[in-house]
């Protein structure tokens, strides 16, 4: 391949390489190499990272007796949205996706709040034991939920959180509990990475010069004020980013969800997407008479659930793409 | 003079008082959620803890035994460790090295530049929360999937595997690149935020330091590690942090789903307890010895 790239090059630089003694040609074969080969290679890692799912939509669109066919391997043949409906129907759709999108908006709010308190505190103020405080938070960062989870559910399953179990193995979900302590933990900075929104957002504060404030002290401002009316402002681009992470890993999220949220009443996408094989398999036993659905089946199915709980979040992505990525940059720059 | 030094210091306290109100949310939510099930948790990894309806929780203070447990009678979970330490080193050192590569690769002027930088992104997204593993979460499918890897994927990496042992190169230096290469796609999908980092580094170095550079005679190499990695190693450590912080929390690595096993199947309090500050342990460990290791390098540049 690169080869004969070389020797396209030769041909058509002969005469004006010879008059700079080889130097152009050189010099434009080695330019467009370096093109062909990092265009090859970052095809390859973009197809890597999208084939999954164009593969997703190739298989959600196909009726079952597709999959079985060996001629077929990405375009259906019987193009069906019936997949879809039976993925809406076991996702449970309109309850979840409300469900989902408020807790998500709530939660996310929360923590951004509690977080842009606690990052705005750590970048400009000088407090007593201010160092500890700051290693709690990476310690909050470091130590994985799972590991405090046990006395946590403990904790919870001794107040309110009873009947966890049949939820759990898999039985009837009947669970008592209210949204409470989530939230509680939300307020409190302490969801779902909290820890690195704080330390993300003391970045950001940090990289605002202080003779914002100044100014707006002198002038008079408080500093409740000055926060409110300065900085935020200032900061608006990284608690939009922060805001939509915690959103997205939130919408997600099955660790806290189980734990903490109400399943019995309220039905949540990503506790749906992660029983949906069992789900499948009570409504094909129900419908159809089989005790099992074929494996492909199930595969389709998820595959199509997967699309329809990630779908809202593509749209997102694709919205607000810049936020996402150029907030990251802007906090990776200083350590 | 002394009025102002005295007004001085007032600001100052006044100043410290809105900060701890600043951090006031934080501090409670750490007191009251993670200090205290963290201790907790800590005494009940010592404990022998089982529950009932009748009596409700009883627990019973049984030492070490736990711990004990896990590292000489518990069949799998020395085993799981060792795997699990070492595909964490060999995996971030590989995540560290294909983000830089390809935030190398995306700090050159082309066209479509943007919408690879947002396709490399993408994964901080797909894979998070439920996504991770659901296709493998099936019993059924895990074997189906087997079959699909040994029979199609498999294939390159296999035929290489079998060249490069046929030609006699070592064989543990072999293996650990075989399974690399079948994992470049989880690599891939953890490298999404440390692309970005090292991207926006990248972007900080003004292009006169490398004509600089090439008004000195330095070849493109030589400026590669004269200027560009000597301005971007304080960002190793920071990307090899996280790295080894999204490896040890992922839901699908095999200790988390051991300890979630033990807590929520087999009911064992007390020694998934155990296990999680054991692997909690590990990780401060790993996290300490990369960022020495790394600090010192760095040293070595400045």
């Amino acid at each position: 391949m690169s080869n004969r790239d070389k020797a396209l090059q030769l041909d058509s630089f002969w005469v004006r390489n010879r008059k700079s003694g080889g130097l152009l040609l050189r010099q434009e074969a080695r330019k467009r190499f370096v093109a062909l080969l990092r265009f090859l290679m970052l095809f390859g890692l973009c197809f890597l990272i999208l084939q999954p799912v164009l593969d997703k939509i190739s298989v959600s669109f196909m009726m079952e007796k597709d999959l079985y066919d060996t001629t077929i391997i990405v375009v259906p043949r019987n193009l069906t949205t019936e997949n879809y409906t039976l993925a809406a129907y076991l996702l449970n759709l309109n309850t979840s996706l409300l469900n989902t999108t408020v807790i998500s908006l709530v939660t996310a709010l929360l923590q951004i709040i509690a977080c842009t308190l606690a990052g705005y505190g750590f970048a400009r103020f000088e407090f007593p034991l201010k160092r500890f405080w700051f290693a709690c938070v990476v310690l909050v960062i470091v130590i994985p939920p799972q590991t405090i989870s046990s006395s946590l559910y403990l904790h919870f399953r001794y107040f309110d959180v009873l009947g966890i179990f049949t939820r759990l193995t898999g039985g009837p979900i009947n669970l008592k509990g209210s949204p409470l302590p989530y939230l509680m933990l939300s307020a409190t900075a302490m969801g779902l990475k909290n820890g690195l929104y704080i330390f993300m957002i003391r970045q950001y504060f940090k990289s605002i010069p202080y003779s914002l404030e100044e100014a707006a002290y002198v002038d008079g401002a408080s500093t409740l004020g000055t926060f409110l009316k300065v900085l935020l402002p200032q900061a608006v681009p990284i608690l939009v980013s922060c805001f939509l992470f915690a959103f997205v890993w939130q919408w997600t999220d099955v660790f806290y969800t189980r734990l903490f949220l109400p399943t019995a009443n309220t039905q949540y996408l990503s506790i749906r997407l992660s029983g949906m094989a069992e789900s499948l398999r009570t409504y094909v036993s129900t419908r159809r008479g089989i005790t099992t659905p074929p494996v492909g089946y199930i595969m389709q199915m998820i595959s199509t659930g997967v699309l329809v709980v990630v779908g809202p979040l593509l749209v997102l992505y694709l919205v607000a793409q810049r936020w996402f990525i150029e907030s990251i940059s802007a906090t990776g720059l200083k350590d | 003079m002394k009025t102002g030094r005295t007004s001085r210091r007032t600001i100052r306290q006044r100043r410290a008082i809105s900060g701890y109100l600043f951090i006031l949310p934080f501090l409670i939510g750490f007191l009251a959620f993670m200090v205290r099930p963290m201790i907790q948790s800590i005494i009940m990894s010592f404990q022998s803890v089982s529950l009932s309806a009748q009596t409700g929780i009883t627990k019973t203070w049984v030492g070490l035994a736990n711990y004990v447990y896990a590292f000489t009678i518990d069949p799998e979970f020395n085993q799981m460790l060792v795997d699990e330490v070492i595909r964490m080193v060999t995996h971030s050192l590989a995540t560290m090295v294909l983000a830089f590569m390809i935030a190398l690769l995306l700090n050159q002027q082309f066209k479509g530049r943007a919408l690879a930088r947002a396709i490399f992104f993408l994964p901080v997204i797909l894979s998070s929360g439920v996504l991770v593993g659901i296709e493998t979460d099936n019993s059924l499918i895990i074997g189906m999937k087997e079959l699909i890897t040994q029979s199609n994927t498999m294939n390159f990496g296999n035929a290489l595997f079998g060249l490069l042992s046929a030609s006699g190169v070592g064989t543990p230096a072999l293996e650990v690149v075989n399974d690399l290469i079948t994992a470049v796609y989880d690599i891939v999908m953890a490298s999404g935020i440390q692309i970005v980092v090292f991207l926006s580094g990248l972007q900080t170095i003004p292009r006169s330091m490398y004509e600089a550079a090439e008004m000195e005679g330095s070849s493109a190499w030589e400026s590669f590690w004269m200027v560009t990695f000597p301005i971007i190693s304080p960002l190793l450590i920071v990307n090899m942090i996280y790295t080894i912080i999204d490896f040890f929390m992922k839901t699908d690595n095999l200790i988390m789903e051991k300890i979630h096993e033990e807590m929520f199947i087999n009911l064992k309090y007390g020694f998934s307890s155990a296990l999680s500050w054991i692997y909690f342990a590990v990780a401060i460990a790993m996290i300490g010895i990369s960022s020495l290791i790394i600090r010192k390098g760095v040293r070595h540049y400045e």
